[in-house]
């Protein structure tokens, strides 16, 4: 049994976490929501008591108070009570080490002998040569397993489980959380797992806490709070995930979460939240029936309808045939065919490395030559984006992935902007077409959020009147709140310009929402491609079949790192 | 791994004819007739020119610059111009002085220097890492000719510890050797230590504050454990890259420390030939010192990349 | 931001005071040791290069604050006066140095290729020699003068520049918005020239360090200025044959030397740490 009271974490200062109780029962599973910034990774570090200071509460685990214990008591405590499975498994790992060696250590702290690492191996679905190897020859699946076996060599009384499934794909993902399901009842520790993604907590767990701002701001079985939860930021969190089937872009929650320490006086949402009256902007509310909130029940955001998208009839625009692209002996793109018409958006769907990224950057004039051909309006594209002239340049522009490295730090906001159109003179225009509020354009990128940089970064691909804008995974890198809203500008500038899209994404929820046809991925052919309804509703290729399967139908939303 | 062994090995000898065309060309620019400079203001016109046919110097540069390095691959180095002995003999003698010097100054640089990174690293952020980093920041800011002049004032005037010269006398046991060398050593110890200490520093504390190290720690283990079990190798990598890399540093004081400490070795004899003017020599002593570069970068290189198992088996591009 | 982001950064970087007086204590030691070299012919007591066989090796104190040498010489007007060679000789092998450099580091790791290819192993060559040496050997031969020196010194750091800026511009050309810029059919070297400004400001106050360092040894070694005129390198080597009777002669040039490089590496380190933390 653990038990959270009151629990406060400070960084450098600033109070992260603030007031968090909740309890979990052995061979339960606890989750723990909230998007980046909420708090969740500090709440997470605090209860192994790492990181952080603990201003306020108390930690107890069967009965043990956490917070009293002496260091070498902490030590023995966590040698004997603790697993801790964090995100990002590479990095738990000792690079110079071998697989076996790390995990006979872990067994050496438990007294138990080097012979039981074909055992732990076993548990994890892994085969016994992985001991021999160096983490960096594992897969990243693979070595989360590592990860994992190392955290069942000791009987933990509390499993700490820290977005165990960042960064990998979608079928990966999928295994080790059958895996975390299967050895759940097999450990009998209380589970607390910590995700941004409410549709795998709501899979996982029985109960569920969401975090916003560092507070609890709704609680309750995980059944009720995804099906009717009663706090404003919890139902508009459920309705911004995009859900396979439904066929428009979700709304999108206003503004962003305050940065850590500058959260308002009354209640931290009422400034995104719709429903929010001058009570809910002074008086912080405090937590009944569930929810921390003065109206329980009521919707944060006015749903706004999106704008039609008229699919007029399909003449073709960009035509790729027969594309191969290598590096060295591998083959990243094999015999790749695909047309986009004027209007159409194509969704571009394939795990990391299907050739999928290779594909858009290709079509955009960037990376290597290869076999085949490109057209544009039936003309013969040149490879490389400089060998075309400018009147075509311009025709085709993209959104890169990672909105950090897309924009030049140097540069304000205007610079970029004015840059893109060769002028200074449409850049309001430009950036009011993006939803870019107008305060922004003065400021560099390091001062922009996540979600406001891709809005940047969409306003510089419109800055031509382009007729295909190529958008590589452009809200893989945002929290589902942000992602909605950075989608809907697209949707809403597609219905607007009739520009068309081809739309990269690891995440099938996403790309049929947007997409009018959807081509599959995989090992650098595309194995599937037809209309996103029929896709959805009769896949044919197994590896789509696999793909929905793993997106398991539910709104399923990742936030994924650049590697 | 054995594909950049071998690329590496290719570049040796292209490597080497880089450095003797530089020598060769630095020797070139001396101003004035080189058989003038060794004879004297007084010599006739005519000796002048018999000691310029002796020497070949009428012919065309390209054919002195191949006679000179195939002598010098065929072991005929010449003879001394103004010592008159096999020059030879005298690089190769001079360069076990230096290399003894080097050798000392090596040996208590390395676990020191390391030793003192790790521990800043271990103690980031407190007051033993600051002076560690401040410390080897401004020594190995400072020429160890500046240094050395410092040490000899406290440790051979004043306290009298330490010989101010580095040559010991002829026939002396092993200990006197060492206390001889002991100045000149430690001011080439102390313009490298800063910068080995200062990268196993940052290495060592990336690694204490890793992931890998935080697991370690969750699993129970303590600090020290920690630190023996996972940090110390990942310090290693660091560790070896900033030896070689200072060890050529190294070499390059050799020069004015053994001008200080009045020292018979190489540097002082590159510095000597160099003023007199005598070429073969000076030719023959600055190929030796870049041959030794050569070979220290390219152990350096290896050993990196022997010591890091993600580039030994190729995770990362070599 | 997460709290990883936060432990993340907080390993490599130092507290931003202790930055601070490290740079304001560097500035300052760069900023006197200049003003010196400028100005002391009315800051030193007496005249540098007179001699008073009178008044041969005093002790420090009294008229003669840092003592006089063997020939009566004044100690502290000759420490200031010997500012003067070294900062003559550093800033402009420096600036031609770093310039060199960057003009081919920016150029190779822009155009990539064959291009790269070719200069980058020309200058893993040259850097394969050890500078102090090949500086030796030139100044040496090809006669001493302030422009040979700072010719040899610039031709020594031109790799060193080219190499990390080269190595900056190749993680900038792979960034999305130099492709961005690629993509408009813009310059690609403009996206990237400003965002490596603060490496080539680290280069630069490193190598003016060491430039210091050279130029100091190249002295110290007899190849610097003519005999018997007022300089640091030359002052040590000088008197270090008194070293026993008179160390003060040693000590004053010497501990000069050591506050003006001190101060260069102060400022170099604050600014490669203001660097890593951006």
């Amino acid at each position: 049994m653990i038990a959270v009271d009151g629990l406060s974490v400070a960084y450098q200062g600033v109070e992260i976490v603030r007031e968090v109780s909740f309890t979990v029962a052995p061979g339960r599973t606890y989750g723990l929501v909230g998007e980046s910034g909420s708090g969740k990774t500090t709440l997470g570090r605090a209860l192994g008591r790492t990181g952080g200071d603990i201003t306020a509460g108390r930690i107890s685990v069967d009965g043990t108070d956490v917070l009293a214990l002496s260091p070498r008591e902490l030590r023995a405590w966590r040698a004997s009570s603790l697993a801790v499975v964090h995100q990002e498994a590479g990095a738990a790992l000792d690079p110079t080490m071998r697989v076996g060696a790390q995990l006979a250590g872990a067994l050496r702290v438990q007294g138990r002998p080097r012979g039981d690492v074909a055992d732990l191996l076993e548990k994890v679905r892994l085969p016994g040569e992985a001991a021999r190897r160096y983490p960096h020859q594992l897969s990243g699946g693979q070595r989360q397993r590592v990860v994992i076996a190392a955290a069942l060599a000791g009987r933990p009384r509390l499993l700490v489980l820290d977005e165990p499934t960042t960064g990998l794909d979608a079928t990966v993902e999928h295994e080790i959380l059958d895996l975390i399901w299967a050895l759940r009842a097999d450990i009998g520790a209380a589970v607390v797992l910590i995700s941004h993604d409410l549709a795998l907590v709501g899979r996982l767990c029985d109960d569920v806490g969401v975090l916003y701002a560092g507070r609890l701001v709704e609680e309750g079985p995980a059944a009720r709070v995804l099906s009717a939860p009663r706090h404003p930021y919890t139902k508009a969190l459920i309705d911004s995930a995009p859900r396979i089937g439904a066929d428009s872009v979700p709304a999108a929650i206003p503004g962003q979460p305050p940065a850590p320490g500058e959260a308002p006086p009354g209640c931290a949402f009422a400034p995104r939240c719709a429903a929010a009256d001058d009570r809910c902007r002074t008086v912080p509310p405090g937590l009944a029936d569930g929810a921390r909130c003065h109206h329980p029940g009521a919707r944060a955001v006015v749903p706004v309808p999106a704008l039609p998208h008229r699919r007029q009839e399909v003449t073709p625009l960009i035509e790729v045939r027969n594309l191969t692209r290598a590096y060295g002996r591998t083959r990243v793109l094999d015999d790749v065919s695909l047309s986009i018409g004027r209007n159409e958006i194509v969704g571009l769907v394939g795990e990391s490395g299907s050739g999928k990224t290779t594909l858009a950057r290709a079509v955009a004039g960037l990376g290597r030559r290869g076999g085949g051909v490109i057209t544009l309006d039936g003309a013969e594209l040149p490879v490389e984006v400089g060998r075309r002239d400018p009147a075509t340049r311009r025709r085709v522009s993209m959104v890169f992935q990672d909105s950090d490295a897309s924009l030049n730090p140097s540069h304000t906001v205007r610079t970029i902007l004015a840059r893109a159109l060769g002028g200074p003179e449409r850049v309001e225009e430009l950036a009011a077409l993006a939803a870019l509020e107008p305060h922004l354009l003065d400021v560099r990128p390091h001062r922009l959020s996540g979600g406001q940089k891709q809005r940047v970064a969409i306003a510089r691909a419109f800055a031509g009147r382009p007729d295909l804008i190529v958008c590589d995974e452009p809200v893989s890198a945002l929290d589902v709140s942000v992602q909605a809203g950075v989608l809907r500008t697209l949707a809403d500038q597609q219905a607007l310009t009739g520009v068309s899209y081809l739309f990269i994404s690891h995440d099938l929820a996403v790309v049929c929402q947007l997409a009018d046809r959807v081509a599959v991925m995989s090992g650098g052919r595309i194995v599937e491609e037809g209309p996103a309804e029929r896709i959805l509703r009769e896949p044919r290729h197994p590896y789509t079949i696999g793909l929905l399967r793993a997106a398991g139908h539910e709104p399923s939303q990742r936030r994924r790192h650049v590697h | 791994m054995r594909g950049f062994l071998l690329r590496r090995a290719a570049t040796v000898p292209l490597t080497l004819l880089g450095v003797s065309l530089l020598v060769f060309a630095a020797t070139e620019l001396v101003p004035g007739d080189v058989a003038r400079i060794i004879l004297g203001r007084e010599a006739s016109q005519a000796s002048v020119q018999a000691l310029r046919d002796e020497l070949g110097l009428d012919r065309p540069w390209f054919q002195r610059y191949a006679d000179w390095l195939g002598g010098f691959l065929t072991g005929d180095w010449g003879t001394s111009y103004t010592l008159g002995v096999p020059v030879q003999d005298l690089v190769v003698s001079r360069l076990g002085q230096s290399l003894l010097l080097a050798g000392v100054a090596f040996t208590v640089l390395a676990p020191v220097a390391v030793g003192l990174g790790l521990w800043a690293g271990v103690r980031h952020d407190r007051a033993a890492d600051r002076v560690i980093s401040v410390g080897g920041l401004a020594f190995g800011a400072v020429p160890e000719f500046v240094t050395g002049v410092v040490l000899l004032v406290v440790f051979a005037v004043n306290l009298r510890w330490f010989p101010s010269g580095a040559q010991a006398p002829e026939g002396s046991g092993p200990l006197t050797v060492l206390w001889h060398l002991a100045l000149p050593a430690l001011s080439l110890v102390l313009l490298c230590t800063g910068y080995v200490a200062r990268h196993v520093r940052a290495g060592t504390a990336v690694s204490v504050e890793s992931a890998y190290a935080r697991a370690a720690e969750l699993r129970g283990l303590t600090r020290g454990q920690v630190v023996r079990r996972h940090v110390l190798r990942n310090s290693t990598v660091p560790a070896a890259s900033a030896l070689g890399v200072q060890l050529q540093f190294l070499l390059g004081g050799l020069v004015s420390v053994e001008l200080l400490f009045g020292y018979p070795g190489i540097g002082a004899l590159l510095l000597q030939s160099a003023v007199d003017k005598d070429l073969p020599v000076l030719q023959s002593a600055a190929m030796v010192l870049g041959l030794l570069y050569m070979v220290i970068v390219l152990g350096a290189d290896v050993a990196y990349r022997l010591l890091d198992p993600r580039v030994r088996l190729g995770a990362v591009a070599s | 931001m997460s709290a990883a982001g936060v432990t993340a950064t907080r390993v490599v970087t130092r507290p931003r005071r202790r930055f601070r007086v490290a740079l304001g204590a560097g500035v300052a030691l760069i900023a006197a040791w200049t003003v010196v070299a400028v100005c002391w012919p009315v800051l030193a007591p007496f005249d540098p290069e007179a001699q008073d066989p009178l008044s041969r090796f005093l002790a420090p104190g009294g008229a003669h604050l840092l003592g006089t040498d063997q020939f009566g010489r004044d100690v502290l007007s000759r420490m200031l006066a010997g500012a003067r060679p070294v900062l003559q000789v550093a800033p402009f092998a420096t600036a031609l140095g770093v310039l060199l450099g960057t003009a081919i580091g920016l150029v190779a790791g822009t155009l990539g290729g064959i291009i790269d290819e070719i200069v980058m192993r020309v200058l893993d060559a040259v850097a394969i020699f050890p500078a102090i040496i090949a500086t030796v050997l030139f100044v040496a031969l090809a006669g001493r003068s302030v422009t040979v020196m700072v010719l040899v010194i610039a031709g020594a750091f031109t790799p060193i520049v080219a190499r990390s800026v080269r190595a900056a511009t190749l993680v900038e050309r792979e960034k999305a918005y130099v492709e961005a810029a690629r993509l408009r059919g813009g310059s690609t070297i403009r996206e990237i020239l400003p965002n490596i400004g603060p490496t080539v400001l680290v280069e630069a106050t490193s190598r003016f360090g060491d430039a210091i360092f050279a130029a100091a040894t190249l002295s110290f070694l007899g190849l610097g200025q003519p005999p018997g005129s007022p300089d640091w390198g030359a002052s040590v080597s000088d008197n270090r044959l008194w070293l026993t009777n008179a160390p003060w002669t040693v000590l004053a040039p010497a501990l000069a030397i050591a506050s003006l490089v001190i101060g260069i590496a102060l400022t170099a380190d604050s600014l490669r740490g203001r660097r890593e933390r951006s």
